[in-house]
């Protein structure tokens, strides 16, 4: 008998997990790809067919300083963005959780909206803006953009972490005496940060890997997405893979690290 | 929803007002406002008639639009039939490696977009494995290739969007009480009707929010058409990107962006409604 959900026979359920089993392989395949280009050595510009083995783009991943340019900018927009759509988004988390108020069924909605949004409908919307405005495209645009889009994300990650905590801690530090700035620092802040930093990776992750809106609103500025897109028509170097390869490896470790973290808050909020 | 009540619920007039101000105002001035901009800047310039814009999108670009619809949709298709089952193994099949395959499955996304999509470029490539397999077994479409064609841009697409089909069908086939299945099969239900009584109808408020997850930004996307396809499989996307930023025919292209924008939330309306899932939010 097949435990839990009903699959018929054995043959059925061999099947079933032969077939998950190729859907996964589907979704690893382009990686694969990624992480074994990079160690190509092209014939020509594009490095789109496997010629020979060689460590070459990972001896000298910085070859292209357009390349290395595009991912400084990339990870000062993210950075920027980040800090702040954090803060917003999180306040928003706090204001839907902990209190009963009529203004969070309409905030609710306005967190949803932009998620429902092509992309190319908000990158135009924004140049529309900004075009109206007369608001020269470039650094800040972008910037503001991200923010933009950040912010339903990270108050949606915070919400759906903190929404079953207990409140009355809070309290209770209150009532032994602590200062409600006291007790924001020891006691909601140490609560909420897993929740924070998730929110937070996610926001990061999102907008070093944002193209449509970026494309619309980042004038003549240059993120490593939009190096890539234009590679298809200059040259595409290993050094791409090279780049690519160390944000997958360096997002799974930073991945780690916050699931190890989470565990032990969970588990020390659940032993106290 | 419990811990809110037990945790009091405060009611402070100010308070939740204030928190939220910030963010709430950032969304107001640049996602509320650009998009009453976008409706403004649609009705085009004050020598031309106001529908001018609205004119040249659905006559000119009419096929784009259907295109990128019949594109998103087939992808959205795909999604399911590949989501599922592997959503469904996951949530039932798994046991202690749940958690593990979640994180498999969500692993190749930590890899840019692009660059992702530009490893389909060389996987479909015109002498690469996959096409001579499909070449050998004689199931090569027409153009005797797979690149630039229909078939690559809906891959792409399906490819891409995949994740967001898995997670919330997975969150939803975890939910169901195993209980269900069990009382099913004690009422003879064999495993078929017990799946699709019991277990289909209980999974599709994820099926339709993977559904929108998928086909909203396919519709909206033109990286896939335009790195995997050819002219003839151009987008919306690409359209109204090329309008904005190169032609600089804003009517033109805000009309495009509004159509795409009112279409797609007349559907999402219509197919929640359908599905019997009103609260989406």
């Amino acid at each position: 008998m097949a435990r839990g959900g009903p699959v018929g026979s054995r043959w059925t359920g061999r099947l079933l997990d032969l077939y998950a089993g190729l859907v996964l392989l589907y979704l690893f395949l382009p990686i694969f790809v990624i992480v074994s280009y990079s160690f190509n050595k092209p014939a020509g510009k594009f490095n789109f067919v496997w010629k020979s083995f060689s460590l070459d783009a990972w001896r000298d991943p910085f070859l292209y300083p357009a390349l290395v340019d595009a991912m400084k900018m990339s990870l000062k927009v993210a950075a920027v963005s980040t800090s702040v759509s954090v803060v917003f988004g999180s306040l928003i988390a706090l204001a839907l959780c902990r209190y009963t108020w009529k203004g969070a069924g309409p905030i609710n909605l306005l967190l949803v909206l932009p998620l429902t949004t092509p992309e190319v409908v908000l990158g135009s919307s924004l140049l529309s803006l900004f075009l109206q405005v007369n608001a020269p495209t470039g650094f800040w645009t972008v910037v503001i953009a991200h923010i933009m889009f950040s912010v339903s994300y990270v108050a949606l990650t915070v919400k759906a972490r903190i929404r079953g905590f207990d409140w009355t801690l809070e309290e209770a530090a209150m009532d032994l005496g602590a200062p409600p700035f006291r007790t924001v620092l020891k006691v909601t802040l140490p609560l909420i940060a897993p929740g924070i930093a998730a929110a937070g990776m996610l926001s990061f992750a999102l907008s070093l890997d944002d193209f449509i809106i970026t494309l619309f609103n980042a004038g003549n500025q240059v993120t490593y997405p939009l190096y890539v897109y234009g590679a298809r028509r200059a040259a595409f170097p290993p050094q791409i893979n090279v780049l690519a390869t160390t944000i997958l490896v360096g997002s799974l470790i930073l991945l780690g690290i916050t699931v190890l973290w989470q565990n032990r808050t969970m588990k020390e909020a659940m032993t106290k | 929803m419990a811990g809110i009540a037990a945790g009091g619920g405060r009611r402070s007039p100010v308070a939740p007002y204030l928190l939220v101000a910030p963010g709430v105002l950032w969304l107001l001035a640049f996602y509320v406002v650009p998009t009453v901009t976008l409706a403004r800047t649609s009705f085009g310039p004050a020598d031309a008639a106001w529908y001018d814009g609205y004119q040249r999108a659905f006559t000119v670009y009419g096929v784009h639009l259907g295109r990128s619809f019949g594109y998103a949709l087939a992808a959205t298709l795909v999604c399911v039939l590949l989501g599922y089952p592997l959503a469904y193994a996951i949530a039932f099949r798994a046991g202690k490696y749940k958690n593990f395959l979640l994180g498999l499955v969500i692993l190749p996304f930590f890899t840019t977009f692009l660059v992702r999509t530009f490893a389909w470029k060389t996987i479909l490539n015109d002498g690469g494995i996959v096409v001579q397999v499909l070449g050998t077994i004689g199931m090569l479409p027409e153009e005797g290739r797979l690149l630039n064609t229909v078939w690559a841009v809906i891959g792409g697409l399906s490819y891409n969007f995949l994740p967001f089909m898995i997670l919330p069908i997975y969150v939803s086939l975890e939910k169901i009480d195993r209980k269900l299945t069990e009382a099913a099969n004690d009422l003879y239900c064999n495993a078929g009707q017990a799946f699709r009584k019991v277990v289909l109808p209980l999974s599709m408020p994820g099926v339709l929010a993977g559904s929108l997850l998928t086909f909203i930004p396919a519709t909206g996307d033109f990286i896939n058409a335009e790195l995997l396809g050819s002219p003839n499989q151009k987008m919306l996307g690409s359209v109204i990107q090329g309008q904005f930023l190169q032609v600089r025919d804003y009517s033109l292209a805000a009309s495009l962006s509004f159509v795409l924008m009112v279409i797609i939330t007349i559907m999402v309306l219509l197919y929640a409604r359908a599905l019997g899932t009103e609260d989406l939010a």
